[in-house]
């Protein structure tokens, strides 16, 4: 019996039902949603692709569509602003309080969402303000901005100041030595940085749920169809789409991450 | 030719919060030189190449480049160009690219600009990686970019930091002979950083050795070598024999002293020569000190024993006890005459010329 049992190779095993645990829901959600019926349960009876065409004719679903895009690229264009800023003076300069600076940037990330959800809907409506897309880009800035955070500070960590000097020697000014050094050395890790954060935007609930006034974004919209079972296919449909390009947007951003973080390594191994 | 200087500097310091980095400084570096700064690391060298490239400005002073003050002037208003120690090659940019840099500010023709970076290359015997990327360069090729991207501006003056520091040993002193090469081919000033006494010694035209944000000493490499006007300088430049000794006559330019076992010595005093309460110090190169062989006489002799040797495969060094001496006498013997047989406790004779003894400042 001990024989038996220490000849089988138990990690394997472990990673396969991990992996299955974790991934084989998540692939349901496009089975069924090309499955021709009503309600999402074995067996499958048909191949179609209906709910997709009906989204397509969804004028309150496109609405969201369209706001979930204008919150994303808003949100995504902020926050990497900010980011940038905030990342080259942290990687740049020593200053004083700089860890705890970095530290309060980075913080959204551990804190509970909701916590800050409720935090900041309170704080809005104590303003006063009406609860529109213009307080979802607010609340997800924050939330976003330490993604952006470490992206970028990856990709500034790296960046060699007498690169800047190099360029002001040869006769270069300022800006010129922004356009044609800084920008385009750092420029992966900047595209990286908006990528990441319009996916995290786009797929961000809890706190457009909170600070959503009459117009939802896509997440919140998907939330409110949910309790119309007969809705239940066109969510799907929709749910695999936003899942296809999320994972599309972060390969990307992966990708160009890791061509910046290759630049920069290859220089500082060989000098 | 006129006979103003290419660099002219007078008065200059530069201040970090307390922290004195360049101490009052004031040289002159001649149209075509190969000047080298050379001291230990935070000395103020590469501080003081770094006020002249313009990348910092100086608390107080003035630096003159080519008759032109440069007061307020930026880096990219210089006619300095500058090889940085890690290179500085764009990463993004081809090698090409990398020399073309600068030029593309100048509006050339495209085939002008393209005949210049060709020549660069050339010059820096690169001539088939214009395309090469730079991640693809190994660091004798990024050095030689680094220097056509620099010398590709036609500079009145190029400074270089520590260029060769990166380099493993070999091609270290290819790359050393090939500066100087290239130097002599151009004509241009060089201005060179540097905490390697040999790299200064063999390439330079003129020496500034610097201690604590001061200039010791500004000389040919020869007279830094032969004649060190203080301890701290000697002992920086190589191997050192010091005795101390004691004055006994002192006239405007010589003093008279008396030395345990070399003697009574009339040296030349350096200059600033500080005595320190009635003693000085005196000094030997350790391959100033020859071991005599069999019967072979010479007219001044010391007897010794060797305490401990050292190999070195061209040379030997020795380390040889003095009765009456404080330390041990190190000597550089050539092996072709059987230094490298020499055992721990033999008893040997070594001569020396009075000549070769100097006399120096003790800042210690």
């Amino acid at each position: 019996m001990t024989a038996i049992l220490s000849r089988v190779r138990w990690l394997p095993v472990y990673l396969t039902l991990f992996m299955v645990f974790l991934y084989f829901p998540i692939l349901l959600l496009p089975l069924f949603s090309f499955n021709d019926a009503a309600t999402a349960s074995f067996p499958l009876t048909g191949f179609t692709t209906r709910w997709y065409t009906a989204l397509a004719g969804n004028d309150v679903m496109l609405g969201a569509a369209w706001n979930s895009l204008v919150v994303g690229l808003t949100v995504s264009i902020i926050t990497t602003l900010l980011a940038i800023c905030a990342a080259r003076a942290v990687t740049r300069y020593r200053f004083r309080g700089q860890r705890p600076a970095t530290g309060l940037i980075m913080a959204p990330l551990f804190l509970p969402e909701i916590i800050v959800a409720v935090s900041l809907l309170i704080v809005v409506l104590q303003l006063g303000l009406q609860l529109s897309l213009l307080t979802i880009v607010l609340g997800q800035i924050v939330f976003c901005l330490p993604y952006s955070m470490s992206v970028l500070m990856a990709g500034f960590d790296g960046f060699d100041r007498s690169l800047e000097e190099a360029s002001l020697d040869l006769g270069e000014t300022a800006f010129g030595t922004f356009r044609r050094v800084t920008l385009p050395v750092v420029a992966p890790a900047i595209l990286a940085s908006l990528l990441v954060s319009f996916t995290v935007s786009l797929d961000e609930f809890i706190l457009a749920f909170f600070l959503s006034g009459t117009s939802p974004t896509l997440p919140v919209y998907i939330w409110g169809q949910l309790r119309f079972a007969a809705k239940l296919p066109e969510v799907l449909a929709l749910g695999s789409i936003m899942m296809v390009a999320s994972v599309l947007l972060l390969s990307a951003a992966e990708l160009f991450r890791r061509n910046a973080e290759r630049r920069l390594q290859a220089r500082e191994s060989k000098s | 030719m006129t006979d103003e200087p290419m660099i002219r500097i007078e008065g200059l310091s530069k201040a970090y919060g307390e922290f004195l980095a360049l101490d009052d400084v004031s040289l002159t570096i001649r149209e075509g030189e190969f000047f080298s700064l050379l001291g230990p690391s935070g000395c103020g060298k590469t501080t003081l190449l770094r006020l002249i490239a313009g990348f910092n400005a100086p608390t107080a002073g003035t630096i003159a480049i080519d008759g032109k003050a440069s007061t307020g002037l930026k880096a990219n208003q210089r006619p300095t160009n500058m090889v940085f120690q890690n290179y500085a090659i764009f990463p993004h940019l081809d090698v090409a690219e990398n020399v073309g840099y600068g030029l593309k500010r100048l509006r050339l023709s495209r085939a002008e600009e393209a005949r210049l970076v060709q020549e660069a290359l050339d010059m820096v015997q690169l001539p088939d990686l214009g395309r090469r990327r730079a991640n693809e360069l190994s660091g004798g090729q990024r050095q030689r970019v680094a220097l056509a991207r620099a010398l590709v501006m036609r500079p009145k003056v190029l400074l270089l930091d520590e260029p060769l520091s990166a380099l493993d040993k070999k091609l270290r002193e290819e790359m050393q002979a090939e500066l100087r090469a290239l130097q002599q081919q151009v004509g241009i000033t060089f201005v060179l950083v540097t905490h390697d006494q040999y790299e200064a010694l063999a390439l330079s035209d003129r020496v500034a050795v610097m201690f604590n944000g001061r200039i010791a000493q500004m000389d040919t490499p020869m007279q830094l070598y032969q004649h060190p006007v203080t301890r701290q300088v000697a002992d920086f430049l190589g191997g050192m024999n010091f005795l101390d000794s004691r004055i006994l006559d002192e006239t405007g330019e010589r003093l008279t002293v008396e030395t345990e076992r070399f003697g009574r010595l009339t040296l030349a005093k350096p200059a600033g020569f500080a005595a320190a309460g009635g003693r000085a110090t005196v000094g030997i190169r350790p391959e100033r000190l020859r071991v005599l062989w069999d019967d072979e006489r010479a007219e001044h002799e010391i007897t010794g024993t060797v305490a401990s040797r050292a190999y070195f495969g061209e040379t030997t060094s020795l380390a040889v006890r003095v009765e009456g001496l404080d330390a041990p006498l190190s000597i550089v013997e050539t092996n072709n005459f059987g230094a490298d047989g020499l055992l721990v406790g033999a008893e040997i004779r070594l001569a020396y010329d009075p000549d070769a003894l100097v006399l120096m400042s003790d800042l210690r």
